[in-house]
């Protein structure tokens, strides 16, 4: 029944990767990911994994060569942060379009600038529109059995497109929690072989990837594609389902903590949900209904089921972990704000801009927040509320 | 085994194109007449030609085809015009033309 571990989170991936076992890794150091590639290339020397290692001298070559490899039919993976992954950015979109269902590990980081190293959700949802899909988590625990569910996911007929594992760095990347691991040969027969339909190594099949389109091919296979990430979300269902028969943990599109009731919500993505969790424990504990929004997967974007969920609040407030630098907000506000009017919800809601580049966003600063909904509730809101900075010497008192 | 590309045409809905664009047979380009976007077209003075074949190994885009140990005239469906053969031949019996 498990196996009881302390692991950081980069320690709890590499040994998802390490039993997963796929056929090639091209990496590229970048903080807070460098461990990644690290611990697979120990237990590559150590003989406890057969993967086939690529040092590349870049993260353009990174993932060029785990787009190579995808394609020649191996089953392939990666990872990388911040500026790693801004400088993927073209082959993101190769990766994507030629329906290559490779998983990297994303270690969420600031890009530059100001240059820094720490957790901050910009990497990640700059590639937001690359055709990836993405998974975020809370915990090490949450990295680790998104990881052992990425490949089920990703390569699933209906699907095909490759999928990021973010997790936040530092925080669920150094930080070590206390973990249940699942048996080796659980995962083994959990995750299967890879066998795709057609591969350039298929020497029964004459094949190309990546041809040329012209006008009258692009929008059509662009839709095809669009497809793959509509049906994704029944996928992603399906293998959560199946992930809890080995793990006993249950997984959604979403996790609502105390929202059923909440008149008050906050939605956000990642680490800070712990935080946010404890604040709406001690306010729940005051007979206050605070409720908790956390968003695990963003790409698919479950913008009719959030909007539901959502329904019944009174004011909502939608976190942020990066700018748009739109004068609007960030993008899961923007998202989720179009899709509670699609919806047509009509709960207030606010957009809450936190946690850049590393900053706490504490457990008073989230019953700040909290306060601050109330105060909408009572008094309407105003446009000053619309976009606004958590956490931020601000010579205005807010 | 996947869609040959003489099934696909430019009136093949989304839902029938083959996963990501992808091509299961070879030799596909001699299907797509690449030559249309020629501006300027190579035209072989006959006189001049001494069947040296220079110019076949220089064409980028294999238009000079030998059959029986001589060139035959050009490929022009899929000649781009770049002109490499007409500076490639030693006796100046390749000259090129405006249009196509």
């Amino acid at each position: 029944m498990g196996i009881k571990e302390r692991m950081s989170g980069n320690e709890a991936v590499a040994y998802a990767m390490k039993q997963v076992n796929p056929d090639v890794m091209p990496a590229f150091p970048i903080t807070p990911s460098t461990e990644l590639p690290q611990f697979v290339a120990n237990y590559i020397s150590n003989g406890q994994m057969d993967t086939e290692f690529i040092p590349v001298e870049s993260e353009h070559s990174s993932m060029s060569a785990a787009i190579g490899a995808e394609a020649a039919g191996a089953r392939t993976m990666t990872a990388t942060s911040s500026c790693g992954l801004a400088f993927m950015w073209e082959v993101l979109y190769v990766a994507a379009s030629n329906r290559l269902p490779l998983a990297m590990a994303v270690v969420n980081r600031a890009l530059s600038g100001p240059i820094n190293i720490n957790a901050e959700h910009s990497d990640s949802m700059g590639a937001r529109d690359s055709g990836w899909l993405q998974i975020y988590a809370e915990t090490n625990q949450e990295a680790y059995d998104n990881w052992i569910q990425a490949y089920r996911i990703s390569e699933h007929k209906d699907v095909l497109l490759p999928i990021m594992i973010c997790q936040d760095g530092f925080i669920t990347s150094h930080a070590v929690q206390n973990i249940e691991l699942i048996e080796d040969e659980k995962v083994k027969a959990f995750v299967g072989e890879y066998k795709p339909e057609h591969y350039l190594l298929n020497t029964n099949e004459t094949m190309a990837i990546g041809p040329y389109a012209n006008g009258p091919y692009c929008m059509e296979a662009k839709r095809a594609q669009a497809q793959g990430m509509i049906n994704a979300k029944q996928v992603i269902l399906d293998v959560a389902a199946e992930f809890a028969s080995i793990s006993g943990r249950k997984y959604g599109l979403f996790e609502e903590y105390f929202l059923e009731d909440a008149d008050y919500a906050l939605v956000a993505i990642g680490s800070a949900c712990g935080n946010i969790k404890d604040a709406v424990d001690e306010l729940r504990a005051k007979g206050i209904k605070a409720g908790l929004l956390k968003v695990r997967v963003f790409r698919p974007f479950p913008g009719e089921e959030m909007a539901e969920a959502l329904r019944h609040c009174k004011v909502v407030a939608i976190m942020d972990r990066a700018e748009s630098y739109s004068s609007q907000g960030g993008p899961l506000g923007a998202e989720l704000m179009a899709a509670m009017y699609r919806a047509g919800v009509t709960s207030k809601a606010i957009n809450v801009i936190y946690g850049l580049n590393g900053r706490d966003m504490t457990v008073s600063m989230v019953e700040d927040i909290y306060a601050h909904l109330a105060e909408i509730d009572k008094r309407g809101l105003r446009s000053e509320d619309h976009y606004n900075y958590i956490g931020l010497r601000d010579k205005e008192v807010r | 085994m996947g869609l040959k590309t003489a099934d696909i045409n430019e009136h093949t809905p989304w839902q029938d194109l083959t996963t990501g664009l992808q091509i299961f047979e070879p030799a596909t380009s001699k299907m797509f007449h690449t030559g249309e976007w020629r501006t300027n077209t190579p035209v072989v003075d006959w006189s001049k030609c001494r069947q040296c074949l220079l110019c076949v190994p220089y064409c980028p885009d294999s238009c000079i085809a030998v059959k029986d140990g001589k060139r035959e005239d050009f490929d022009l469906d899929h000649c781009k015009g770049c002109g490499i053969c007409v500076k490639a031949c030693p006796f100046n019996a390749i000259s090129m033309k405006e249009g196509k």
